[in-house]
């Protein structure tokens, strides 16, 4: 039972390199849930999508800036700020568009994903043909980089996921009122603005400390996956939250455990899959609002309505 | 700025693939599905890598078919979730694009030892190097006309668009404006969506060799929006988005020539400056459309203000 | 009596004094110079055809929308300084009523304003939010999911929420829009009831049938204001078609002769 063995050692993370991969997934799942929980609660899913496509020229810019200041263009803490500066303003832009004009929020969504990211992949380019920089680094934000994690990106992550973590705790009552009627959030005078700038920050710091760790399509996922599968479990927010950030975590385990174990396949990718398929259980198999239970419901309905039938057809 | 065939080759490219996906964005910007564009253009992958896997080449007839099937999975399967689940659109469309393209991850990882296939390829595209792969010579009078296959491809799917939207432009209107009413005329609706839905895969797929997926997103999406704000009614709508796309092509290329040289840089993304022109274009018309623009708007609430 | 109040009313005396108030979505004026006031202790209907602005009128008294120009008074002060004393009823479609939360969990939302940030929910907060279910007839659904209501039971729900505000000032639009009788009945007890306790509302309505059963001061709008006033001497058929631009004839039977304090 060798190979059992091997999975036990992975599983329980013996190996310090293996730890530091796990914890980190583990640690950007359990952040990544309850943010993507609002989100998909307030309709507004893809916000992920717009938001880690728009931090590529930030990332490209941030490069570029520290190799005009004399710097290698390596430095991680830049390139973050960078990428969540232009992050944060593809959502001010988003808003924009669809508070001003009559286009809606889908297409303004798609509009600053792809032209910020057209404008990340001119700054690319305008890198790879310098003649002493090198863009190699920067491609793990599009793809992510999960197996070679550092140190430093496992601290830059877990202090983004206590600060996102801390939102849902402290701030409960203000967000679940500012997600269900925010118009009545702001008649008590709660500043409804602001609060709906501090998600979107939040949201921004996960999204840009999650996007070494596994690229920026499948980030997107961990923001909507783990949300969308608590919602079968469960009526209530708070426990909602609760299962995001443990599905999120969960899914982040077992994917990157696994990939330890298949040192070929795309950490970031099994991931998602082990994602995929708990959302799958739970559209099934959800207590609440599952298939099962729902087809079980209308069972119950329809037996009962048989039953007045009878009683009216003997009378 | 110098201009060889070359660059006259990669603009008909590009506009190609603009307008072919242009068209059909403005069906998908109606019926308030923009981003099906995206996710669709991610969700390919897995019927990419198969269809490479299977027959070991690139372009073939099984990698549209490969493409077209994943496209008209990944609308059924996100119909499906949002209808049976009570999960929003965007959701379900997030689910299932993205868990497409983590699939299409593994199987590109798995087909890496039979084909080069690179996933940042499928981003950004090739657009400077399709003129290199000519498909296609004609010799007309001693001079020889190379046609590249990306422009034999793209002008086929273009057809292929022009064609869908003409035939079944007045029930696709309808559908657009009110589907619970052409569902009651006895459309079929579902078929139309459907038809669309493969439409879009099969033009992401033909355009991603050429010019990445991030320029068929940016032209499902920005031309159409940039039309939207400047005219009402439909016929113009698709015609302006059709202009905007074409021009953006143009200006994004000439970007791609002149912009690196300006900053001191020697060359760039044609894709990723096609997909800026677009968004600069539609920053024009978000400022200056007369009818909505924010500056027609300032100027009436001024007046108002009186 | 009414006309005692009306005669009495002065500035200090109004719970609601809109003056010249302009509102435009994007560039076109929804309403313009819309100006009239509500006594204290009145419960006054904002009647008017669809597109006339009521919503609008009512959002920007609140200052959920921007106003081009205009001043609102809320007893003699501006809404934000007297924001504690005014309650909002939404249109019941403006929520997600699919959202994960309870009944109670709705009502006690009333609360949050004086619960401050930070606060949890506390024992006072749900037993007065037990209550306010209690007085709209709905306390055997505290625990209930509200994706399991009917349209009547969302209308209570939000109204318990209002009543949880402890205000004095009420801004409800479109309460009685397709909800059953009984709710009907059960909200306009509740209303006169709030005015027993002289408290002010302000009621978007729809159904020009009942305006002189239900309520004694009118509010006629249509882009502006056409007439603003007691029941009786504002809520006659020429003003009511000149509000409606002339286009429907009214049977002459909704307009009593002795107006409508009930």
């Amino acid at each position: 039972m060798f190979e059992w063995q091997e999975l036990l050692e992975v599983l329980s993370l013996r190996d310090y390199n293996t730890r530091l991969v796990v914890s980190s997934a583990v640690l950007l799942g359990a952040a990544c849930g309850p943010m993507g929980a609002y989100l998909v609660l307030r309709r507004r899913s893809l916000m992920g999508d717009a938001l880690s496509h728009a931090t590529l020229p930030g990332v490209a810019l941030a490069f570029l800036a520290s190799v005009w200041l004399g710097g290698d263009g390596k430095s991680l803490p830049l390139l973050l700020c960078g990428a969540a500066l232009t992050g944060l303003l593809g959502c001010g832009v988003v808003q924009f568009i669809r508070d001003r004009t009559r286009i809606k929020d889908d297409a303004a969504m798609g509009i600053v994903l792809s032209v910020f990211f057209g404008l990340g992949v001119v700054l690319l380019g305008f890198i790879q043909s310098m003649p002493k920089g090198s863009a190699a680094g920067l491609e793990s934000f599009i793809y992510g980089k999960t197996a070679s994690m550092v140190q430093n990106d496992f601290f830059v992550l877990s202090g983004s996921a206590l600060v996102v973590l801390s939102a849902p705790v402290l701030l409960f009552k203000e967000l679940r009122l500012l997600c269900f009627d925010g118009e009545y959030a702001a008649v008590l005078g709660w500043p409804v603005k602001r609060l709906d700038a501090l998600l979107m920050l939040l949201l921004t710091v996960i999204v840009v400390a999650g996007l070494q760790a596994v690229g920026l399509v499948l980030i997107i996922a961990f923001l909507v996956i783990p949300g969308a599968s608590a919602r079968f479990w469960t009526e209530r927010l708070d426990q909602m939250l609760l299962l995001s950030a443990l599905f999120g975590a969960f899914s982040g385990w077992l994917g990157a455990a696994l990939s330890a174990l298949a040192p070929r396949l795309p950490p970031g990718a099994l991931i998602v899959l082990v994602a995929s398929v708990g959302f799958a259980l739970s559209f099934f198999f959800g207590r609440e609002r599952g298939l099962f239970i729902q087809f079980l419901r209308r069972r119950f309905l329809m037996q009962q309505g048989d039953a007045k039938d009878d009683l009216v057809c003997h009378r | 700025m110098i201009w060889y065939a070359i660059d006259s080759w990669i603009v008909v490219t590009g506009i190609f693939a603009a307008v072919a996906c242009a068209l059909l964005g403005n069906f998908l910007l109606l019926q308030r599905m923009s981003l099906m564009g995206d996710a669709i253009s991610h969700a390919v992958l897995p019927g990419l890598a198969i269809a490479y896997l299977l027959t070991h080449a690139r372009a073939s007839v099984v990698m549209f078919a490969g493409a077209a099937v994943a496209g008209l999975l990944t609308a059924l399967l996100t119909d499906t979730i949002s209808r049976l689940g009570k999960v929003d659109r965007g959701a379900s469309m997030g689910i299932v694009f993205t868990t497409f393209f983590a699939l299409g991850l593994l199987l590109i990882v798995q087909a890496a030892d039979h084909v080069d296939l690179d996933p940042g390829c499928v981003l950004y595209g090739a657009i400077e190097l399709t003129p290199l792969d000519v498909a296609w010579q004609v010799d007309l009078g001693g001079f020889l006309w190379e046609v590249p296959r990306a422009v034999l491809v793209l002008g086929g799917t273009l057809c292929l668009n022009i064609g869908f939207v003409i035939i079944f432009f007045k029930e696709l209107r309808l559908v657009a404006f009110d589907p619970e009413l052409a569902r009651t005329q006895g459309l079929p609706v579902a078929a139309l969506h459907r038809g669309l839905m493969a439409l879009v895969a099969v033009t992401a797929v033909a355009a991603f060799e050429a010019v990445g997926s991030i320029l068929v997103i940016a032209m499902l999406i920005v031309p159409p929006a940039g039309a939207f704000l400047l005219v009402r009614r439909l016929p113009a709508m698709i015609l302006v988005s059709v202009l905007l796309a074409a021009f953006s092509a143009v200006l994004g290329h000439a970007g791609a020539l002149v912009v690196p040289g300006w900053l001191g840089f020697t060359s760039t993304s044609t894709s990723g400056m096609m997909a800026v022109a677009a968004g600069f274009l539609f920053l024009l018309a978000l400022l200056f459309s007369p009818s909505n623009g924010l500056l027609a708007n300032w100027l009436h609430n001024r007046e108002g203000n009186r | 009596m009414s006309e005692a109040i009306t005669s009495r009313s002065t500035d200090q005396e109004a719970a609601l004094k809109v003056q010249n108030l302009t509102v435009a979505y994007q560039s076109n004026p929804v309403v313009r110079g819309v100006d009239f006031s509500i006594p204290k202790g009145r419960l006054a209907a904002m009647v008017g055809p669809n597109g006339a602005g009521k919503s609008t009128v009512l959002k920007a008294c609140l200052e959920l929308l921007p106003r081009l120009s205009g001043d609102v008074r809320i007893h003699g002060d501006l809404f934000r300084k007297q924001r504690r004393r005014v309650a909002y009823v939404p249109q019941r479609e403006s929520v997600d009523w699919d959202f994960p939360v309870s009944v109670l969990d709705v009502v006690a939302m009333g609360a949050y304003g004086r619960l401050g940030w930070f606060r949890r929910v506390n024992r006072s907060v749900k037993a007065a939010a037990a209550e306010a279910l209690e007085r709209v007839g709905m306390s055997a659904y505290a625990d209930r999911q509200i994706s399991q209501l009917s349209g009547g039971q969302q209308q209570r729900t939000f109204l318990a929420r209002a009543l949880v505000q402890e205000a004095d000032l009420f801004f409800l639009d479109e309460p009685f829009a397709a909800v059953d009788v009984a709710t009907e009945q059960a909200v306009m007890e509740l209303l006169r009831d709030l005015r027993a306790r002289g408290a002010t509302c302000l009621v978007v309505h729809h159904d020009l049938a009942t305006v002189p059963q239900y309520f004694d001061w009118v509010v006629l709008l249509n882009e502006q204001v056409l007439a603003n006033g007691p029941t009786e001497s504002v809520f006659t058929a020429d003003k009511v078609s000149q509000t409606y631009g002339g286009k429907l004839v009214f049977s002459r039977k909704f307009f009593g002769s002795d107006g409508s304090d009930v």
